[in-house]
């Protein structure tokens, strides 16, 4: 019987290495999804990642590609550096919502406003996960968290941040995309944005940005499959999935 | 290139550029204008960069990816700006990148004024940022010696993986000098290919990556250790100290940058009128020149620490001198800057 072969670790995965995210996270499919990309674009030796702060800091343990620490929401910056230095190599960010949307907001604004030859993938949990469960910027009206314990008020903590949609109203030419990894069918939509949104950048088209509804099992209190389907339930209706803006 | 006229910041960018500094990113703020509108104009031409980032926050961030890289970055900023980038600078300390950093000082504290002072001592020699760390800060007292330092600057940023500050002040920014500029590319120094960002294929697949994030508490300290290491290796090989007339001195007078050029006024005066008046100028405040304080006479009646601050180099002159001299202090604040007659008023109130 000849054997076909269904599964394989990417190429840029760092051999031998376990990940450190929980059961039912979505950081684990989505860094998968960048390795493929990267593989499928043969760019590993010239690519550049930029990792944030939260639970994807450590990424740089995952992937076998250059990688630079930003601090805290800089991620962008950093990235402008990178890229105007070497603009021949390929520098993507990959940032959480508490990271890029609360206190890294300038950063991002302006990255996206000076159409910054970048690629930017966004991990939306609607929650922070690695400090515990705290509130975020896109955490939904009435979810509870551990620094809103009775649920989103909007009169007290504001609204959650649609950051396709504001990215979106700059004058600027971009590609903004917001894709999710709750089901199989949007990882292979999720997969596609993503290596579209690195092609861009090697095209030459500058900034593009793909948002990733995923999920925070441990901090929202959910089983891993509860989770992704509350990620569809309650986060798709609020954040839409679709293209926002493309250089077309 | 002969000698011309130019404003202190514009021969500041110059050097950076002539030292081969393609790379700028900057915020705009008084009184170091004319560092980011210079290098507008001229990097572009050079086939640079030159990025007017959303803040300073952002600023000192691009120049952490650009020196990431390996390649000569800068930003210029003034007394607010730099507390703003401490965050960067401690990120960029931690993570051992070269990137050099310009603080043409401003009063404070807060807002302050935009006038000349020298009130950002403690936070450019003692820290600014959070953990163990430290900068290499150089104080130039002329504007050709601004030059100099810019272009040593990268020099020692690159040689030590390592932040360097020129802690220059309003008056370098704004008064014009002349000043001889050359091509600055030193050989000898650490190939960046070994470690910087994008060169991956050079380094024949291995990767790099640069960080200050230590989870386990065993690595962390073995970070710091390798980190003090270094530093110790710098205060060892770059202590930089200009001293004057102090053998037979009954009087020194220790000051840095605008200030020490004031100061060298009142020792020529005095000296004139007989009185014994010499001078300990550190041109490296990090490290500080402590051992040229070695050189002081036993029958010396005091030291007088000059600064546009309220006393903020008072500390490393006692260190240095053991506490074995009185050491008295006169300084101006808030942009004001003292006199050559007030210096020495104060020198002659020690010599009784």
């Amino acid at each position: 019987m000849k054997e076909v072969k269904v599964y394989e670790r990417p190429k840029s995965w760092m051999p031998d290495v376990f990940s450190h995210y929980c059961p039912g996270c979505g950081h684990g499919i989505a860094h998968r999804l960048v390795c493929e990309v990267i593989d499928e674009l043969g760019i590993q030796e010239k690519t550049i990642g930029v990792a944030p702060v939260g639970c994807a800091a450590l990424m740089y343990n995952y992937m076998d590609i250059d990688f630079c620490e930003a601090a805290h929401g800089r991620a962008p910056a950093t990235a402008t550096g990178l890229k105007r230095v070497r603009p021949d190599r390929v520098v993507f960010t990959y940032q959480g919502d508490g990271d890029l949307a609360s206190i890294g907001m300038a950063e991002i604004v302006h990255a996206a406003n000076r159409n910054e030859n970048i690629t930017v993938v966004f991990i939306n949990n609607a929650i922070y996960g690695m400090t515990g469960g705290q509130m975020a910027p896109t955490t939904l009206i009435g979810q509870k968290a551990t620094t809103c314990p009775l649920g989103r008020d909007a009169k007290v903590n504001g609204y959650p941040l649609r950051v396709c949609e504001l990215l979106s109203s700059l004058a600027s030419p971009g590609f903004i995309s917001r894709v999710t990894v709750a089901q199989p069918k949007y990882i292979i939509k999720t997969k596609q944005a993503i290596k579209k949104a690195f092609q861009n950048q090697i095209d030459g088209k500058g900034f593009s940005l793909v948002e990733v509804l995923s999920s925070c099992p441990t901090n929202w209190g959910l089983r891993p499959v509860e989770a992704f389907d509350w990620t569809l339930s309650s986060m798709m209706p609020y954040y839409p999935l679709g293209v926002f803006k493309d250089f077309e | 290139m002969t000698r011309v006229l130019m404003k202190g910041t514009e021969a500041i960018a110059e050097a950076a550029i002539q030292a081969g500094c393609k790379y700028f990113f900057g915020y705009p703020i008084t009184p170091q204008n004319e560092i980011p509108e210079y290098m507008s104009a001229h990097l572009p031409e050079i086939g640079g960069q030159f990025v007017q980032a959303e803040s300073e926050v952002a600023a000192i961030n691009m120049v952490l990816g650009g020196g990431a890289t390996g390649f000569r970055v800068m930003t210029t900023s003034s007394s607010p700006g730099i507390s703003l980038m401490s965050e960067g600078i401690t990120y960029i300390a931690g993570s051992e990148i070269p990137a050099v950093v310009v603080n043409v000082m401003r009063g404070g504290p807060g807002l302050g004024s935009i006038l000349p002072s020298q009130a950002d001592y403690l936070q450019a020699t003692k820290g600014g940022g959070n953990g163990d760390y430290n900068t290499i800060v150089l104080a130039p007292s002329t504007l050709q010696e601004a030059v100099d330092l810019t272009q040593l600057a990268f020099d020692l940023s690159q040689k030590y993986r390592t932040l360097t500050m020129v802690l220059a002040d309003g008056f370098m920014g704004q008064m014009m000098e002349a000043v001889e500029i050359h091509p600055h590319h030193p050989e000898g120094l650490p190939d960046i290919t070994t470690w910087g960002l994008g060169f991956m294929p050079e380094r024949g697949g291995k990767r790099s990556h640069l960080k200050s994030l230590y989870l386990s508490p065993e690595e962390l300290e073995e970070h710091n250790k390798n980190l003090q290491k270094k530093y110790a290796i710098i205060r060892e090989n770059e202590r930089r100290c200009e001293t004057v007339m102090v053998e037979d001195a009954d009087v020194i007078i220790s000051a840095y940058g605008t200030t020490a050029r004031i100061a060298r006024s009142a020792m020529t005066n005095l000296r004139s009128r007989g009185y014994k008046v010499g001078m300990i100028r550190p041109i490296t405040v990090w490290p500080y020149p402590y051992s040229a304080f070695d050189a002081i006479p036993k029958t010396l009646k005091g030291i007088l620490v000059v600064e546009m601050n309220c006393g903020q180099m008072i500390d490393d002159v006692k260190i240095a001198t053991k506490c074995a001299y009185p050491v008295s202090f006169y300084g101006r604040s808030g942009g004001m800057s003292p006199s050559v007659k007030e210096i020495e008023d104060a020198c002659l109130k020690i010599i009784g």
